[in-house]
């Protein structure tokens, strides 16, 4: 801890509005930093859906195999596709440090079909189990699935939006090799909802 | 800490970089300028007047409860019997168990946490810490906004059939979930749950934008060890909502899943209410109800001290103020601030000793929860020798505070003693734990929000509250609230249950009506003596004494903006020097010295 005084002469040199540009924070852009508080909010969220899995399925005295119930096949490479997908959005953003705006454009636009490729196929699933008459008021397996890959499946979306945003901003040229703040961010949110979907489809399709 | 650097302007989504601090004012529209407004300091008071109006619909409601208690089913008089025209002015059981629900609710979601952060942190954060307005401005805004249907929700269940939620502010399944177990439970509860889904967007949003700005864009000089406390309060408050809340919104959109599309969490197998079998109206089973109480708890014991952890800094602040003397024992006072909150998360059991736990769990929680004796006792402590050999200003936000402090001790106090498992099994849903939970969270909370409102008062408005009518505001209030809560340890000991419409129909309890008539007698007097406050409020925004930056000669940082600051705040470069309590010091004629203050000699805390 510096306690030391603060000596404008050295710490601030002269400058208009100090009380603006002056940051008292870990080197770290504001955004950066709210969304990461934004993403713990996610995983305490996620952490509440996924412990009420884990309490309901202990402590109930049978649970029905996942692997009869569920299409792992079809759903395993559903998680290849978003895990790709990242990889895809981590080309992007690396276009965006290069100043290569075309990178961006095709790293992202396929970034973006990845993600919506993933969302078609659960939908896909969805109403493939809905017409089985697999809804989520048969039993309490039903239930977890649905609202644990319901609300990932949300999620995407919302991230497939955003995704969705940051291309048309990049088309405007809205990313500049020193200004790609926008799109880091939409990343780290896209990589948070891949990371919850490894978790997810381990939990709910594998075991 | 690092030391302070310059660096290029840091790209925020809103960047208010490109605000002028200098005096240039380009005018806003009024309605850019007073509704929508992306100012902290109107989107701060747009939360106060929100938060007091519902403290008059919540105090109502609590009015109507004290009625029936002291003179059950017979006619409400006045403004109550307009509550309940079609059963003739006299509440039904129904709407008792509706009444003491949406109190609950109202008072926690609607009156002091959004007066607590919503008002006091947006007001307060950015001028404390010397910062021209929160990190993201609109998101705040946003934050405010999401206010609105959360309120429209909490009021819309009145009005559908079987009217407003009716399951305790808890909502403890199967009462709340299963339709047939209450009428509140028929569509009531949905609005409840989409009304704290909606609070809970609007409170992450808040801590999101607190935390930023609190970490990120502090005045230079300003490290965290200078903060004042209330700032330390409110960043504390902000992370436990960051870290609680988001389970909570997990636990009732669960909830409403098993309302609306019938699946089942919450629904134990082979469930029947009131002759009605869940299973055979399609819902899933196989559920758990003591989940929902964990889940539930786990957000709301942190809760309890998102409510009384800011209180706890304003006090700290406006006692150093008026007492002329620096805050004793700074940097315990932060951790142990830091200290309940962190114990806060893992104290939650305490409220389910009775719904059955494996005792040795049940005992990890007690000694959890009388550990928050230690970091509140340090508090208390450092209160006091404050207090000691100090020369006191009486005014009314000094005795708010006092308020705050003497009577948090007796709740506090109580709340070590029912921690404990054998002594909670007894006294578990009687009015000793109504007693305790207002004592903390009316005679703490809310007091220390009237200390607040009439220790900012003049940097909010630029005029004064009138002394003399805060006196008398302050004087009755302390003696009805301690009127009102003191004999519910009474009651509560001698077994009274909380929750009852009429306890009387038990004979064992027909003695205690007596005491019960005193009570809702002082509550009366106590909700009617709050027009002091109300007349010297709106008097005092219009007519009150105009005062110019530094009425109460503070040291902390606000006091250096013009009263109202302007949009921007400071008018001034700001470099902050020292600590916020910087009362009494010999380097200076004057008892107090302000933060920015560079004296000579480099000074050094």
């Amino acid at each position: 801890m510096n306690v030391t005084a603060y000596d404008p002469a050295i710490d601030a040199p002269a400058h208009h509005h100090g009380i603006y540009d002056y940051d008292s924070g870990p080197p770290v852009e504001r955004g950066k930093f709210a969304i990461w508080l934004f993403l713990a909010t996610e995983i305490m969220f996620f952490t509440g859906l996924i412990g009420v899995y884990i309490v309901l399925r202990s402590g109930s005295a049978e649970w029905p195999d996942p692997m009869e119930r569920l299409a792992v096949d079809i759903t395993a490479l559903n998680t290849f596709i978003l895990i790709t997908s990242s990889w895809l959005m981590v080309r992007s953003l690396f276009s965006a440090q290069q100043g290569d705006q075309a990178g961006v454009l095709k790293w992202l636009g396929a970034t973006i079909i990845g993600g919506a490729i993933f969302v078609g196929i659960q939908v896909y699933e969805y109403m493939e189990l809905i017409d089985h008459g697999s809804l989520p008021n048969v039993d309490i397996f039903w239930s977890t699935f649905y609202a644990m890959t319901g609300f990932h499946g949300l999620h995407v979306v919302v991230g497939v939006l955003w995704l969705c945003a940051a291309w048309v901003k990049a088309a405007r040229g809205g990313y500049t090799a020193r200004n790609y703040l926008g799109l880091e961010l939409a990343g780290l949110y896209w990589h948070f909802v891949d990371l919850v979907w490894v978790l997810l489809f381990t939990i709910v399709y594998l075991f | 800490m690092s030391s302070p650097t310059t660096r290029e302007l840091p790209l925020g989504i809103d960047d208010p970089g490109t605000v002028h601090v200098t005096h240039e004012h380009h005018e806003l529209g009024f309605i850019r300028k007073y509704i929508f407004s992306t100012d902290h300091k109107v989107i701060g008071i747009q939360f106060m007047f929100t938060g007091l109006l519902f403290l008059v619909l919540g105090g109502l409601m609590a009015m109507a409860i004290r009625w029936q208690l002291a003179w059950p089913w017979t006619e409400m008089p006045a403004v109550l019997g307009f509550l309940f025209p079609e059963t003739g002015r006299v509440v039904s059981p129904e709407a008792y168990t509706m009444l003491f629900t949406m109190h609950g609710t109202i008072m926690i979601f609607f009156v002091i946490i959004p007066l607590l952060t919503g008002a006091y942190g947006n007001f307060l954060i950015p001028l404390q810490t010397g910062a021209p307005d929160m990190a993201f401005p609109k998101l705040n805004m946003l934050g405010y906004w999401f206010m609105v249907p959360a309120a429209f929700c909490a009021i819309a269940g009145f009005f559908t059939e079987g009217g407003a939620a009716a399951a305790g502010w808890t909502a403890y399944p199967p009462l709340s979930t299963i339709e047939s177990a209450a009428p509140g439970s028929l569509s009531g509860q949905t609005w409840w749950l989409l009304a704290l889904t909606f609070v809970g967007v609007s409170s992450m949003m808040g801590a999101v934008n607190y935390v930023t700005t609190i970490v990120k864009m502090r005045a230079p000089g300003m490290t965290l060890m200078r903060m004042p406390l209330s700032i330390w309060g409110l960043f504390i408050a902000a992370l436990l909502q960051l870290f609680a809340l988001p389970v909570l919104t997990a636990a009732s959109i669960m909830q409403l899943l098993d309302r609306t599309l019938h699946t089942g969490f919450f629904t134990p197998t082979n469930l029947i209410v009131n002759n009605v079998g869940a299973e055979t109206v399609g819902a899933a089973a196989g559920g758990q109800p003591l989940l929902w109480q964990h889940l539930f708890w786990f957000y709301s014991h942190p809760a309890v001290y998102i409510m009384v952890v800011p209180a706890m800094g304003f006090a700290s602040d406006i006692i150093a103020t008026h007492a002329r003397k620096p805050i004793f024992g700074y940097k315990p006072m932060v951790y142990s601030m830091a200290g309940i909150a962190g114990l806060g998360f893992i104290v939650w059991g305490h409220h389910m000793f009775t719904s059955g736990m494996n005792p040795m769990v049940g005992m990890t929680f007690m000694v959890s929860t009388i550990m928050i004796a230690l970091p509140s006792a340090v508090k208390v402590f450092n209160w006091l020798g404050t207090l000691w050999d100090s020369r006191i200003r009486f005014t009314t936000p000094m005795l708010f505070a006092l308020g705050f402090v003497s009577m948090f001790i007796i709740g506090g106090l109580s709340g070590i003693w029912m921690a404990s498992t054998p002594v909670d099994i007894y006294i578990h849903d009687t009015y000793i734990v109504v007693s305790h939970f207002h004592y903390v969270v009316f005679a703490g909370s809310v007091f220390a929000i009237f200390a607040a409102i009439y220790h900012w008062f003049p940097k909010m408005f630029g005029r004064v509250m009138n002394e003399t009518l805060g006196k008398f505001h302050f004087v009755g209030t302390f003696i009805f609230t301690n009127c009102v809560f003191y004999m519910m340890h009474q009651i509560g000991i001698a077994g009274l249950m909380r929750r009852t419409a009429d306890p009387y129909s038990y004979e064992t309890y027909q003695h205690l009506q007596p005491l019960n008539e005193v009570i809702s007698i002082s509550a009366f007097l106590l909700f009617a003596w709050q027009a002091f406050f109300v007349v010297n409020f709106f008097h005092s925004l219009f007519f009150g004494k105009r005062v110019g930056r530094n009425p109460w000669n503070a040291s902390s940082l606000e006091w250096d903006a013009p009263s109202p600051p302007g949009h921007g705040n400071f008018d001034k470069e700001l470099t902050v020097y020292r600590g916020p309590y910087e009362y009494g010091s010999p380097e200076v004629e004057e008892d107090f010295l302000p933060q920015t203050r560079k004296l000579e000699t480099k000074q050094t805390v």
